[in-house]
């Protein structure tokens, strides 16, 4: 056996390292680039991209490009569309898939097998299959509203929420997770005459953070991120989601780079921001995908 | 098991039932109508009341011929030849518009077409750009499924060494993942873009000077090859923690027998790793080609479809007839195309890599 003198495994670190710095560097450089770019103005934003400037703040550095986009869109209201339509579309599918997967889990009753099948089934239904039918469907679909009876869903926020508040992955991922809770716990609450109500309140909830961080976190790049459904199905200003508020910034005849640098920074991010704060948790919901599917 | 317990129809439906409500209204529901909508000249708003036409929808969609193109001939019967010494032809249309003896080839145009002898083969279809879409798309899933799933396992490896500040590294790599695809889209077009575009100056330098600038977006060659890259660079992040978790399950112990039997690294891999993650393995081509075959925002953000139809999917096709054009059948149509080639390949590839005992 040949032994490994100190320099080797010295070097051999720093080539590691030199390795993963330098896969780094991919992933990172468009995002600098989007960053730093919306510091400048359009001319030099234009002109750095032949050098390594394109990644610096360097020259004429303002905050002028976000003034101007501020200006030119109402960007407050996109990303409040965009903060309300994704956070109670997350709330309402936390509640609603847990508690189907609880009584998929825990409860018994006729046809409970059979629709829990049917349910797992629909995974294979990519959305992108089914919007075309489904604008059909939120065009014609009953609303009682203030003056009664509506129909059309178009230009409203519950079309953006209502379609993906259930969904198979979701009720998957909590019937996963209940399936290692003892059920002894249940039964003994049973015995002890808790409805099943009381139980999925105070017993199974509680006990539930890490599913629910998931199912979370998953629904929530799902629902920020969501470009091809609110491009459909909604045109008026004031419920536009960020995504699709873009527009606003590239539909021109000379499209305001440093602004749409700055506009793409503002909604972007934040996200990030949140991610890398809990980046552990993140990454934990995208492998618990996987683990036993 | 059945047990006194937890035995209650009525509770138990009640809970499932929001949920299973939702699924079946806004999921399943759509799904069918997709293919009754494609049986149907369905628009989204119409005063004609809606019709069933059969399988026409599908017919102008997917109907091929081949048809065979015999050269002009003079009075003597030899062929005829034009200046620059190309053979001549009647033209296409002469068969294709209204012409009683050769109805199966009404209204379709070439696709394209080949040298035969002296002859001309030429594939003709209803609808070009739908075959276009549909052969892009296939592209698209064909290429970047074993090279997303190749390229995350890669990262994998490279991030499940036991190195100080790995997990800085790990998250790093997945940042793409969470930002959106139209974000990204757009970043990428400096990236692409001609002259003076970031790739350009990158390859012009690492070549010297002697790589000629491209219009990477811009050219039927690249524009498809533009955004497979742009895709693999934004979605690899989430199949390499998908590959990290299943890297995760393989026993410690393996890895230490192997290394004291002195097995080489490639052994370690080829023996210990990768039947470890047969399973990954289908679950990460499944989910990718699902993903793949969805390709929309990216081919609105930065081509259009365009430059030449290169860069046409199915999606992107459904969306311009569906909503463009407000043709639910004909959206619905390619969606139901769509769906069946997912479910086929997502079979075939459970089929593949089933166990063989």
């Amino acid at each position: 056996m040949a032994l490994v003198s100190p320099d080797n495994r010295g070097l051999r670190l720093v080539t590691r390292y030199a390795v993963l710095i330098l896969v780094a560097v991919i992933f990172v450089f468009p995002l600098l680039f989007m960053g730093v770019s919306s510091l400048k103005p359009d001319q030099q934003l234009l002109s750095d991209t032949n050098s390594l400037r394109a990644f610096l703040p360097v020259g004429d550095i303002s905050f002028d490009n976000y003034s101007d986009a501020f200006q030119r869109a109402p960007i407050g209201v996109f990303v409040l569309n965009s903060v309300l339509v994704t956070g109670v579309t997350v709330l309402l599918t936390l509640f609603v898939c847990s508690l189907a997967a609880f009584s998929f889990v825990f409860l018994d009753w006729k046809g409970r097998d059979v629709i829990f099948t049917i349910l797992l089934a629909t995974l294979i239904i990519p959305y992108e299959t089914i919007f075309i039918p489904l604008l059909l469907m939120a065009s014609q679909l009953p609303w009682i509203g203030g003056g009664g009876i509506e129909f059309g869903w178009l230009n409203t926020y519950r079309v953006q929420i209502i379609p993906f508040i259930a969904d198979g992955l979701s009720i998957f991922l909590f019937v996963q997770y209940f399936k290692d809770l003892p059920r002894e716990l249940i039964e003994a609450s049973r015995v002890e005459g808790a409805s099943w109500w009381m139980i999925y309140r105070k017993v199974v909830l509680p006990l539930s953070g890490p599913v629910i961080a998931t199912a979370a976190i998953l629904k929530f790049l799902f629902m920020y991120n969501q470009y091809l459904w609110p491009l459909m199905v909604v045109q008026a200003e004031e419920i536009r989601p960020v995504m699709v508020g873009l527009g606003y910034f590239t539909d021109q005849l000379n499209v305001p780079w440093g602004e749409v640098m700055a506009y793409l920074t503002i909604i972007t991010v934040p996200v990030l921001a949140f991610y890398l704060s809990l980046q552990r948790v993140f990454i934990a919901s995208v492998a618990s995908t996987g683990v036993k599917g | 098991m059945a047990s006194k317990l937890t035995r209650s129809d009525r509770a138990g439906w009640l809970m499932a039932l929001p949920g299973a409500g939702l699924i079946a209204t806004f999921i399943i529901l759509p799904f069918f109508l997709a293919f009754a909508f494609s049986l149907t000249n369905q628009r989204l708003a119409s005063p004609n009341p809606t019709e069933y036409v059969g399988f026409e929808n599908y017919r102008d969609l997917l109907g091929l011929s081949i048809f065979t193109l015999e050269p002009e001939r003079n009075e003597a019967g030899d062929v005829l030849v034009d200046d620059d010494g190309q053979i001549e032809y009647p033209r296409l249309r002469k068969f294709t518009r209204n012409n009683p003896d050769y109805p199966k080839l009404q209204g379709k145009r070439e696709w394209f077409s080949w040298q035969s002898g002296e002859n001309r083969t030429v594939v003709l279809a209803s609808d070009v750009v739908f075959m276009k879409a549909l052969v892009n798309t296939i592209t698209f899933v064909l290429v970047v499924a074993p090279v997303q799933a190749g390229l995350a396992l890669v990262l994998a490896l490279l991030i499940n060494q036991k190195l100080r500040g790995i997990s800085l590294f790990r998250a790093v790599y997945f940042m793409p993942v969470v930002v959106s695809i139209v974000v990204v889209s757009i970043l990428w077009q400096f990236i692409y873009s001609p002259g003076d575009g970031l790739l350009n100056n990158v390859l012009s330098g690492l070549t010297f000077g002697a790589f000629q600038p491209r219009d990477w977006l811009g050219e039927t060659s690249t524009a498809l090859g533009a955004i497979i890259a742009m895709s693999v660079w934004q979605g690899v992040g989430f199949h390499m923690v998908i590959w990290l978790s299943g890297l995760q399950t393989i026993s410690p112990t393996l890895y230490e027998a192997a290394e004291i039997e002195g097995s080489s690294k490639w052994q370690v891999f080829r023996y210990v790793t990768w039947p470890g993650l047969r399973n990954t393995a289908i679950l990460i081509l499944i989910v990718i080609t699902m993903q793949a075959f969805a390709l929309f925002a990216q081919i609105d953000v930065m081509t259009q479809g365009g430059p030449l139809d290169s860069t046409q999917v199915l999606v992107f096709q459904a969306v311009e007839r569906g909503y463009g054009k407000q043709d639910i059948s004909g959206g619905s149509t390619i969606s139901v195309i769509l769906f069946v080639i997912v479910l086929c390949i997502s079979l075939l590839q459970r089929w593949l890599t089933r166990e063989r005992n």
